[in-house]
């Protein structure tokens, strides 16, 4: 009877750590079940970043080095009168969004490391502006973090509106991670939540705390550098770069702290371990995260029913293994992963265009669409 | 012989500041590396790893990497301009994307000098400033 027991304590033991809503024991396999090839639509591009299509069927895409085009049928031309960019490490040009009603406005949203305000170095900003010809006018700045710094790591910088048309960004804890993710005083490390035009929100969840960055919404994050809408709950799901190991999906709640570097399922880059710890009370679980780390950038939702096999499934670029990454997930759980695009190159962004296609930023090569095959 | 004893110290004392100041205060080669070290820490290890070891088939090593090693030039340009399409490192093809990383051309020698002096590298020949700036794309 003893026996037995303890048989059946090391059962209930080993189901309940397997039951662990963020396994990771789920790993990556070669696609079987998605029929696909690819093209080329745009080339010639060395680090593109953001990407939005505007509804006359052109694309707007950003290179980290700072380069701002149009492109039109596969043709680029630049925008001219960019901002002062401060091109350094992981920071530079990066993600573009457009305002949800951009059909009625035209406002298109920027984010860049910028060199302006106080200290030596650069840091995040969101800005807005519209397209007058060829040319970036009526250039706004919404949001600058500070103080600058010169290390090359962890800007975040990724933009997304939800469907109240609340705009988010994220800017990472740029190199300082002892000091800025915990600490609500401080910028970096953080998720924001502003109105479209830059006001902080009434009811952002610090605006009461002294001293605090109101425009904080959530915070303790690493580098958060995927933002997007669930296309059914709303909800906003966020991804994020992990140390060596530890990379992460989230559902990103009002006022939450989501643990960085306090827990953490990722270690040193020269394998020590900084926390012993992957979870404490008051502090976000993932839903899922990466052992070893896939460096997760962009990301989307399929709705698009050109992909019957994919709708409703998540896409996450993988800088790290070069493709692109399929994740099937039901109640909130990821159930399966599979390598799409396989050695493509460092896959840098992931977008569903207006025509239904999926369109992917792959470093060195450009835009690449996946086209279906019956 | 005080005159002597007096003579002998500071003789002692010379030497001593001479070799003292050699190895330990202004060797510009060893200030490089420091200096560079800090900026391997910053900017490269995400990829190359502390250990300069890479990741295979994904990012090059820099550990007893014959292309480093025989290729100063092209590996200064490739920190500063940028490096993509096919690289051999120790009988690999490689076939990524290095995107260029802002540094300053004093960074990148620092930068330099530390990997060619680390994990049984070995430089004497110090990358200069002036080296690297004169380097175009
Ligand atoms: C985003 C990842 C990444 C970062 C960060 C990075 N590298 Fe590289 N590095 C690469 C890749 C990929 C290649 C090979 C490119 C190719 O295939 O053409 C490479 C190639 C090299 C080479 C030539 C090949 C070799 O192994 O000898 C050197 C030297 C080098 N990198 C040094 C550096 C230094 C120094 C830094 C930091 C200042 C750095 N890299 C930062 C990814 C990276």
């Amino acid at each position: 009877m003893k026996h037995l027991l303890s048989l059946f304590s090391i059962v209930i033991l080993t189901y309940s750590s397997c039951a662990q809503p963020h396994s990771t024991k789920v790993l990556a396999e070669s696609t079987a079940s998605v029929n696909y090839t690819t093209e080329v639509v745009v080339s010639g591009l060395n680090t593109p970043w953001g990407m939005v299509f505007l509804p006359d069927g052109s694309m707007l895409i950003t290179e980290k080095t700072g380069e701002f085009y149009r492109v039109v049928n596969g043709e680029k031309t630049v925008i001219e009168g960019m901002p002062e960019i401060y091109v350094r490490g992981q920071g530079g040009l990066m993600d573009l969004e457009l305002h949800p009603k951009y059909n009625e406005n035209g406002w298109i949203y920027i984010s860049f490391a910028s060199p302006e305000g106080e200290g030596e170095g650069g840091n995040t900003a969101i800005m807005r502006a519209k397209l007058e010809g060829n040319t970036l006018v009526e250039q706004q700045l919404l949001y600058k973090a500070s103080p600058n710094s010169t290390k090359g790591v962890h800007f975040g910088s990724r933009i997304e509106f939800d469907n109240d048309g609340y705009l988010f960004f994220s800017i990472g804890e740029r190199g300082n991670r002892d000091v800025n993710p915990q600490d609500i005083t401080r910028d970096c490390g953080k998720i924001y939540r502003l109105y479209d035009d830059g006001r902080i929100p009434e009811d952002n969840p610090f605006v009461n705390e002294p001293n605090a960055k109101k425009a904080i919404y959530s915070y303790g994050h690493r580098n958060p550098q995927g933002l997007v809408i669930h296309p059914e709950t709303g909800k906003l799901w966020n991804n994020e770069h992990g140390p060596q190991g530890g990379d992460e999906i989230n559902i990103i709640q009002k006022g939450k702290n989501y643990g960085w570097p306090v827990i953490s399922y990722g270690i040193n880059y020269d394998g020590t371990s900084f926390t012993e710890l992957t979870e404490r009370e008051g502090m976000e679980q993932p839903i899922f995260f990466w052992v070893p780390s896939i460096a997760p950038c962009g990301m989307t939702f399929v709705t698009s029913d050109l992909y019957p096999e994919l709708k409703g499934n998540l896409l996450v670029s993988s800088l790290k293994f070069k493709y692109l990454e399929r994740l099937i997930i039901e109640d909130n759980k990821v159930v399966k992963r599979e390598k799409l695009l396989d050695d493509i190159g460092r896959v840098r962004n992931v977008r569903q265009g207006l025509d239904g296609y999926i369109y992917v930023g792959v470093e060195g090569k450009g835009i690449i669409k996946i086209i279906p095959q019956q | 012989m005080k005159l002597l004893i007096i003579g002998f110290l500071i003789c002692i004392s010379i030497i001593f500041t001479i070799t003292y100041t050699s190895t330990f205060q202004s060797d510009p080669l060893k200030e490089s590396i420091v200096r560079g070290k800090e900026i391997y820490t910053d900017f490269c290890v995400t990829c190359h790893l502390p250990s300069g070891l890479g990741t295979e088939n994904i990012y090059p090593p820099l550990a007893n990497s014959d292309y480093l090693k025989n290729n100063r030039e092209g590996s200064i340009k490739g920190i500063k301009f940028g490096q993509q399409g096919e690289l051999v490192v120790n009988g690999k093809t490689y076939n990524n994307v290095m995107a260029p990383l802002g540094l300053s051309n004093a960074e990148i020698a620092d930068v330099m000098n530390y990997i060619t002096n680390s994990w049984g590298n070995k430089n004497d020949e110090m990358i200069t400033v002036e080296e690297v700036s004169k380097l175009k794309k």
